[in-house]
């Protein structure tokens, strides 16, 4: 197989162009996503009832495979951005809502108790406790709703070529048999996902400044 | 709607090899075999990893390469080379068939390492000072408490295949993705196939993994009879560790 290096450099403004596209078709779900997940997380622990039936409901979309996800919506959006978004939506709910659940459950009972003593009200424990104490599972929900995303959004655009993003030069090369697009929309896609997932480490890490602290005094 | 009627009623629907019934039998067939093939290949290692504690960065590193790879992405990395080697079949079943197993392997590998490190260890000195061996200790104890996790290895490793075989009908591979890439050429006249098609997928992947769910119950109830374990949050994939959650193809 000859990776024809010219055409790479030749076509360098179409590479990146997809590669922001692809962000967009992984971003804006994952906001979404977030936002559901974060209103049901806080709905399931104020009422532990919710629980069960919010994770049935979402492992149910998160076990329809993605191509049949995005093929069941093109009769009723058309060939729209709608047919990728609401299923890679869906598909970060179940990953979500269980790390945000999580991550709440993770905040120790003496922690929650010592903020009602010191006389913060529910609505002040939650933003300034719980939610900081609880940002680790949370990033690490979104790392893994990232990265899978990022793999998912490659294959809307075997339905349609209004999707674009790295799937697009996928199958735009597998159409014109050329080797060199489609092995650098594979390769490209799995690069783009270990980079997001690094960089995302690297918010945890600015997101929970407490932790390094303690890590450094813990070291000297 | 009712295009998808119009499909599902229509006699060439079912009939032939490019009818439902072979077309799904082709898609269970090449699943059974990869996920045997990735079974044989990633539960010695998962399982020697687990019992021993030894290579456990390589258990962890697989689990985030495992999700940070797509299906599509494996199958065209894999297509090129599946060409070259074998230019008169390299299309269709190869490529598709060596993604499934690669793509079965991380959750299986990782799930049975994870299972096995979750066993108390001192059960597992237990059973040592009672005098039993190494592959007793890991038969007749580490695997029957273990069981529920690496079930849930298994149900990754199930959606991920059969979402990967529906994939391959991109690179001619048949299977029941045929219904929805053949719908989609087809335009307005192949709604009905699309959905049909789309349909049976969904419908496929749920009812196995339903299935799975509750075998996995079942081996969570015999593992821990005292664990309530009946809660509909055991009912989905077991993720041991947060940094070691299966990924979504």
């Amino acid at each position: 197989m000859d990776i024809r290096w010219d055409w790479i450099a030749d076509n360098w403004d179409t590479i990146l162009g997809a590669v922001w596209q692809h962000l967009i078709l992984v971003i804006v779900p994952l906001v979404v996503g977030f936002g559901i997940s974060f209103g049901l997380a806080v709905w399931a622990i104020r009422q532990p009832k919710v629980y069960g039936p919010t994770t049935v409901i979402t492992g149910i979309l998160y076990t329809i495979p993605s191509l049949a996800a995005f093929a069941l919506l093109v009769p009723i959006f058309g060939f729209s951005m709608l047919v990728a978004f609401v299923p890679l939506t869906t598909y970060t709910l179940l990953i979500l809502f269980r790390n945000i659940v999580a991550g709440f459950q993770a905040v120790p009972r003496e922690v929650l108790e010592a903020a009602d003593g010191m006389g913060y009200r529910p609505r002040q424990r939650l933003l300034r406790v719980e939610l900081p104490l609880a940002v680790p599972l949370m990033i690490a929900g979104v790392r893994l709703a990232a990265v899978t995303l990022i793999g998912l959004a490659t294959v809307a655009s075997i339905l349609g070529s209004s999707f674009g993003g790295l799937g697009q030069l996928i199958t735009e090369g597998l159409q014109t048999f050329f080797p060199t697009k489609y092995v650098l929309g594979g390769v490209l896609s799995v690069v783009l996902a270990f980079v997001v997932d690094i960089v995302l480490v690297r918010v945890e890490r600015l997101a929970t400044p407490w932790a390094r602290a303690r890590a450094e005094r813990a070291g000297a | 709607m009712n295009e998808l009627i119009t499909w599902l009623t229509a006699a060439a629907t079912w009939q032939g090899e490019t009818g439902i019934p072979f077309r799904l039998l082709e898609h269970l067939a090449i699943c059974a075999v990869s996920i045997a093939a990735a079974t044989a290949i990633a539960l010695p290692i998962g399982l020697y990893i687990g019992h021993t504690g030894r290579a456990a960065t390589l258990a962890i590193n697989l689990a985030n390469i495992g999700r940070a790879v797509p299906s599509y992405a494996v199958i065209v990395i894999i297509l090129p080379i599946s060409l070259q080697l074998f230019p008169e079949y390299g299309l269709d079943l190869i490529p598709t068939f060596v993604a499934m197993v690669l793509l079965a392997i991380p959750p299986i590998l990782v799930n049975a390492y994870a299972g096995l490190r979750e066993v108390d260890r001192d059960l597992v000195e237990a059973a040592r000072g009672m005098g039993l061996r190494e592959r007793q200790i890991l038969r007749n104890v580490e695997l029957p408490l273990a069981a529920p996790v690496l079930m849930g290895g298994f149900r990754t490793a199930v959606l991920n295949v059969i979402a990967t075989a529906t994939i391959g009908a991109v690179v001619g591979f048949g299977g029941l993705g045929r219904f929805i890439l053949d719908g989609r050429a087809k335009g307005i006249a192949g709604t009905g196939e699309l959905l049909g098609g789309a349909l049976l997928v969904a419908v496929l992947a749920v009812a196995i993994d339903l299935v799975l769910a509750l075998i996995q119950r079942r081996l969570a109830r015999h593992a821990d009879p005292q664990r309530p374990g009946t809660d509909a949050a055991s009912d989905l994939p077991e993720f041991p560790l947060p940094e070691m959650q299966p990924g979504r193809i």
